[in-house]
């Protein structure tokens, strides 16, 4: 990146995603989002506040309580010409649109011989510690990564979210995005002033480091980077390496981490089986036996619903903790 | 032309009413001959006739512009007919070959295009609501006329979705048409034995214009489509329209053995008393609009095109098995 000239701008993660959703918005006339209180409220996290006031409700829509409702008007709205981007609020209602989502929008394209496009967003949320128990907790960024036809985004930094949320809306296809709800205020970062977008499928380095690949998802990204801090104070150089997208996967910058640190442990906060860390780590298996050291290792959200009690659901997200002592046994250290 | 010789026995003009003959004449011949080709398995998967239901699609569709919408269904065969689909591109679709609308990828329940506004019929019964209802949305947001039309048996009155497309198509006024064929059977279940309370009546909790009428004549059909569709044109907002109707065959080719669900004599009194094509030619001939060899030369016209329409799908290839994984993302 070129030296900047003014001071470094920077905005928190909820801040980063408004301004992609403005900044398409103003760009294409296309664009319109809806879902349930996104207008004066702004949303229920009040991420979007402010909108509405520039686009009007014609285009910062307030919907009723019906998810599968306007997320199925969305599908269709997409295929008739518009860009919509469809607000769920929690990643939980995910299952509430699903059959619109995998039986309907994932699919159009390919059962058409290619013919329609469904170019919609999908915005869900994700992340535990909220103490909202189990219906509304949950990191379900797995269910959409297991369907054909769709592309899933899982930003872990204010940038990332900008340019993967502008992509999100040029893209032709259903994308759905889990933006992480503690993220919102708490991840701040560096948002450059111009225009950029981050293709789907394109991992990214976070921290370069030598004896182990950290590879985290989303809110995991901030805890591996907290465990690779407290590793280099016992000698240990941790890499972390983000994904940002399960759909479509950058197997190659993930596999060649892991080929140069021969160790790796997935971190991601959906549940840990039959889940993302799974599919990463056999894909790590397969493609970096022979450069590993020993077993790939996973950690992710313990496999129980979400408890409400601040003591027992803090224990079901990974912690810096954990990967720490985690990969200190790996690394023999 | 107004002269006396070609004055329309109704408000519908002469060519319209002939044109309503012929495309329910093309959708009950396209049928018989998939029912040939399934049970000659030539064709895989599931075949649901429309057999007996034609007046529905046809009077609905001939009442839309070719850039309208339409959604449809597992029973989709005669709205993708009607709405201006070339049979040997459908033929072709059914039987899996690469020549078909969606280069057979989708089959029988999925047939889809552009062209003529098909967003495409849905295996997921009332899937397609928010579909037509975005369309519409679509249209009114992009400053269009288009109106779209959902197709949907009754028994996707079971369904929660609907009632979600409902509401918001009310609400925010959209140029969309919810069509509910009511055939009076979910697959092998009368619909009284699934279906509580009035249909209509859901449409009157929504405070949305509705109309009931007999879908086997199809001039009833076109009329009462053709007053809603124009209404939603106009921007006054959607309509429910439930037309009642019979399916002669099975729930699919293979439904056969239908004594335990619905009466033979029931049967055989919609195919011989109500048969919208019969009826529909009888009033052409009693109105002077046509006689008999007029509509014998469109049947016969009709049988040359769906042959040769088979003819091209069964002699072309099926798609190389490469192409599996092209068309997933855009
Ligand atoms: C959501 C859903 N549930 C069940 C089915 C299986 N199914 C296919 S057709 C059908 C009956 C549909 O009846 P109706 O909507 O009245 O249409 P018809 O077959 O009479 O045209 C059922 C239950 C399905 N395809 N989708």
């Amino acid at each position: 990146m070129p030296e900047l000239a003014t001071a470094v701008r920077e905005l928190t993660f909820g801040e980063a995603i408004k301004e992609a959703i403005a900044e398409e918005m103003r760009r294409d006339p296309r664009v319109v989002l809806m879902g349930e209180d996104v207008a004066e409220a702004g949303t229920t996290f009040k991420v979007l506040v402010g909108l509405v006031d520039e686009f009007g409700k014609e285009r910062i829509i307030d919907t009723p309580i019906s998810e599968a409702g306007f997320t199925g008007l969305g599908v269709g709205a997409a295929m008739a010409g518009m860009r919509p981007i469809v607000d769920i609020m929690f990643g939980d209602f995910l299952m509430i649109i699903m059959d619109q989502v995998a039986n309907q929008a994932a699919k159009i394209h390919y059962m058409s011989g290619g013919k329609w496009k469904v170019p919609l967003v999908i915005r869900a949320t994700m992340g535990a510690t909220r103490r909202s128990a189990a219906q509304h907790s949950q990191s379900l960024h797995a269910w959409p990564s297991h369907i054909p036809g769709l592309k899933v985004v899982v930003p872990s930094t204010p940038y990332d979210a900008k340019g993967l949320f502008k992509a999100a809306v040029r893209e032709d296809n259903p994308v759905v995005i889990f933006e992480h709800k503690i993220s919102y205020r708490k991840v701040k970062g560096h948002v450059p002033d111009e225009d950029y977008i981050i293709p789907l499928g394109v991992a990214d380095v976070k921290r370069e480091g030598t004896d182990i690949t950290l590879i985290a998802l989303s809110s995991m990204v901030q805890v591996a980077l907290g465990a690779a801090k407290m590793l280099e104070e016992v000698g240990i150089s941790a890499e972390v390496v983000d994904p940002r997208t399960t759909w479509p996967l950058d197997e190659k910058t993930l596999v060649e981490s892991v080929k140069k640190t021969s160790r790796c442990i997935v971190i991601d906060e959906g549940y840990f089986r039959y889940g993302i860390t799974g599919e990463l780590a056999s894909l790590i298996q397969e493609q970096a036996f022979f450069d590993l050291d020993g077993p790939v290792r996973r950690l992710g959200a313990m496999h129980v619903p979400i408890p409400f009690s601040p003591s027992l659901e803090d224990v079901t997200v990974p912690s810096e903790r954990q990967v720490f002592d985690l990969a200190r046994q790996m690394c023999n250290k | 032309m107004s002269t006396a010789a070609t004055k329309s026995p109704s408000k519908i003009p002469t060519d319209k009413l002939l044109r309503l003959y012929k495309q329910m004449v093309a959708i009950r011949l396209f049928e018989e001959r998939v029912n040939d080709l399934y049970t000659r398995a030539l064709m895989p998967g599931l075949a649901h006739l429309y057999i007996g239901e034609e007046a529905i699609a046809v009077g609905v569709c001939e009442a839309l512009r070719t850039d309208d919408y339409i959604t449809s269904t597992h029973r989709g065969h005669g709205h993708c007919l009607a709405k201006g689909a070339s049979p040997d591109l459908m033929f072709a679709e059914l039987l899996g070959k690469e020549a078909g609308y969606c280069k057979g990828k989708g089959g029988s329940m999925h047939i889809a295009d552009p062209a003529t506004g098909n967003l495409g019929a849905n295996a997921i019964v009332g899937g397609s609501a928010g579909i037509a209802t975005g369309a519409a949305y679509a249209s009114k947001y992009l400053k269009q006329d288009r109106v779209a039309v959902c197709f949907f048996g009754e028994g996707a009155l079971g369904q929660g979705l609907l009632y979600e497309e409902l509401n918001l198509a009310q609400l925010w006024k959209l140029p969309v048409i919810f069509v509910c064929e009511n055939n009076g059977y979910n697959e092998y279940t009368h619909f009284s034995e699934s279906t509580a309370g009035d249909v209509s009546a859901r449409a009157d909790a929504f405070g949305m214009a509705n109309e009931t009428a007999d879908g086997q004549n199809v001039r009833e059909v076109f009329a009462v489509a053709s007053k809603y569709i124009e209404r939603a044109r106009k921007g006054e907002g959607p309509a429910f329209l439930q037309f009642k109707t019979y399916r002669y065959h099975g729930h699919h080719v293979g439904d056969i053995a239908r004594a335990y669900y619905r009466p033979k004599a029931e049967e055989q009194e919609w195919v011989t008393q109500r048969d919208p094509i019969t009826l529909h030619g009888q009033w052409l001939m009693d109105n002077g609009v046509a006689d008999r060899a007029v509509l014998d030369k469109v049947q016969a016209d009709l049988i040359a095109e769906m042959d040769a329409a088979v003819e091209f799908a069964v002699n072309s290839p099926y798609p190389d098995p490469s192409k599996v994984d092209q068309d997933i993302y855009a």
